[in-house]
């Protein structure tokens, strides 16, 4: 275990000698409570992003069934929280929907059956899937007709049609929208501060209310948030370019 | 391409550096535009809440009025919560600050907090009556909803280990805590007094002794403290201890008689 301590120390020089005020690195208890923000920052991010993803995926074969009673669900889900705020959602999760799915917990209370952490992940997640949705859509859509015919030709059910032609092709048309939507989804995360999430936004705000250093917080945040997303930037860009199809132009 | 971010990103730091540095006199200006803007709670009734029309009033709201009476100009009331409240008065959206803020000296080198406060609150959890609590001890481990921004969170988390979930405003606490996401609440006693009565609230209590007895300070921008505007509201401040002012809106509003304001009324005689 390397020790730290000096690199916390040098923090404390900091303020008392500059005013710079990073709380975050010399006081123990912020530092832990930061520390854990970004953990469950990043859960939030991940399980909302690898959800939102799947619903995309799903909701766009539903899309394309032959079926209207599956069609019909499917565009009223996307047409609801694509046009709806997705704090407005979030709110009616966590405080509408939440105050009805109860049961009894210590001391005979009512507590809730799902964390504000849940609902958050499941919030985000339909918000985003909605968009998914719409991008998956647009990517089967380029799909040339004469390839979907060649599959049906070769006896390719729909579903495996989907799964094993136009679904390869359509994800490596989406990718560029699809980055977009993710980044979004990044950022979107920090509306679960407002039902309590303890995420970096909501840490952050309980600490710069303690310790008033606004700015420095504001700063930290800012920069933590362009790494986030410069990171997913980055594997996604390479990601593309791996899946490339080499002199395939839809 | 990273040469034209850099340069667009110091631009913008400029701007905002300018934005920050204007050192208007806040006196003048009100005295120019005829309007006196000041920032009050709006979801702490009785200090100050909204009535069925929507108009913000209270015991902070009648002080306000009082102040800009005194300036012969108009009141305008601005709704402010914890956590925005000094950012509100540093940026000069409001001139004054009477948004029941306890006076702490981390506090008093941010905003220019008058000298003599002009109330006092202690700090109380509003629970459960099934939770049983006993001491402030009995917290360890037990969620608690909480405001955001108020300086207490991080003690009582630090001393007693509870778990605070805090929230942006009293509506979205207490809606927290009537669906069961925490046990009590903590903030300040006065908030809870109005709730003891409400039948709304008959299943909650407030068993414990109140900790941290703070006093509330009004605030004004932290550079014009000594200047002509600070020294105003010093002396205004001052005066309604004097005359009883303070102690006649908390009657007017119901609130419990505060040892504080007698004290204070007593020692200006």
């Amino acid at each position: 275990m390397i020790n730290l301590a000096p690199i916390w120390d040098w923090f404390r020089t900091l303020h008392e000698t500059t005013g710079i005020n990073l709380t975050i690195f010399y006081d123990a208890f912020d530092r832990a409570r930061f520390f854990n923000s970004f953990l469950t920052s990043l859960r939030l991010m991940g399980l909302s992003l690898v959800a939102s993803v799947l619903i995309g995926v799903v909701g766009a074969w539903l899309q394309g069934s032959r079926l209207w009673l599956v069609r019909a669900p499917t565009q009223g889900y996307i047409q609801l929280f694509r046009n709806t705020p997705p704090l407005v959602q979030l709110y009616f999760f966590y405080f509408a929907l939440g105050s009805y799915l109860r049961m009894t917990g210590p001391h005979g209370l009512q507590v809730p059956i799902i964390s504000s952490f849940t609902w958050a992940v499941i919030g985000l997640s339909l918000y985003a899937g909605a968009f998914n949705v719409e991008i998956f859509r647009a990517g089967i859509e380029a799909v040339p007709r004469e390839t979907v015919e060649a599959a049906e030709a070769l006896g390719y059910t729909r579903l495996k049609a989907y799964a094993y032609v136009i679904l390869p092709l359509a994800f490596r048309i989406s990718l560029p929208a699809l980055n977009n939507n993710l980044v979004n989804l990044i950022k979107t995360s920090t509306i679960a501060y407002t039902i309590a999430v303890p995420e970096m936004l909501y840490v952050a705000n309980q600490i710069w209310s303690d310790e008033l250093n606004v700015p420095e917080m504001m700063n930290v945040l800012l920069v933590i948030y362009l790494f986030l997303v410069g990171v997913l930037v980055f594997v996604m860009t390479r990601w593309e370019r791996a899946l490339r199809v080499p002199g395939y132009t839809p | 391409m990273l040469q034209r971010f850099i340069v667009a990103g110091m631009a913008a730091a400029g701007l905002i550096a300018a934005a920050g540095s204007s050192p208007a006199q806040t006196l003048d200006k009100i005295k120019k535009d005829g309007v006196l803007i000041v920032g009050t709670k709006a979801d702490y009734k009785p200090f100050g809440f909204r009535d069925p029309s929507g108009a913000i009033i209270g015991f902070e709201p009648d002080l306000a009025k009082d102040v800009a009476d005194r300036l012969h100009v108009k009141v305008q009331i601005e709704p402010v919560v914890g956590s925005n409240r000094m950012q509100f008065l540093q940026q000069g959206k409001i001139d004054l600050m009477i948004a029941t803020m306890n006076d702490t000296p981390e506090r008093q080198k941010v905003v220019g907090i008058i000298q003599p406060d002009y109330y006092a609150s202690g700090v109380n959890a509003f629970v459960v009556k099934k939770a049983a609590l006993k001491s402030w001890d009995g917290l360890k481990g037990q969620k608690i909803c909480a405001i955001q921004g108020a300086w207490y969170n991080k003690p009582i988390a630090e001393k007693y280990g509870a778990d605070i979930i805090a929230f942006k405003g009293t509506a979205e606490a207490e809606t927290a805590l009537q669906q069961g996401n925490c046990i009590g609440m903590v903030y300040d006693d006065t908030y809870f007094v109005d709730h003891l009565n409400d039948p709304k609230w008959a299943d909650y209590e407030m068993p414990l002794e109140s900790i941290d007895i703070a006093p509330w300070g009004l605030a004004v921008k932290l550079e014009e403290i000594n200047g002509p505007w600070g020294q105003f509201m010093a002396k205004t401040v001052a005066d309604w201890h004097k005359s009883g002012k303070l102690i006649e809106y908390e009657k007017k509003w119901k609130i419990p008689p505060s040892p504080f304001l007698k004290k204070m009324h007593a020692e200006a005689k």
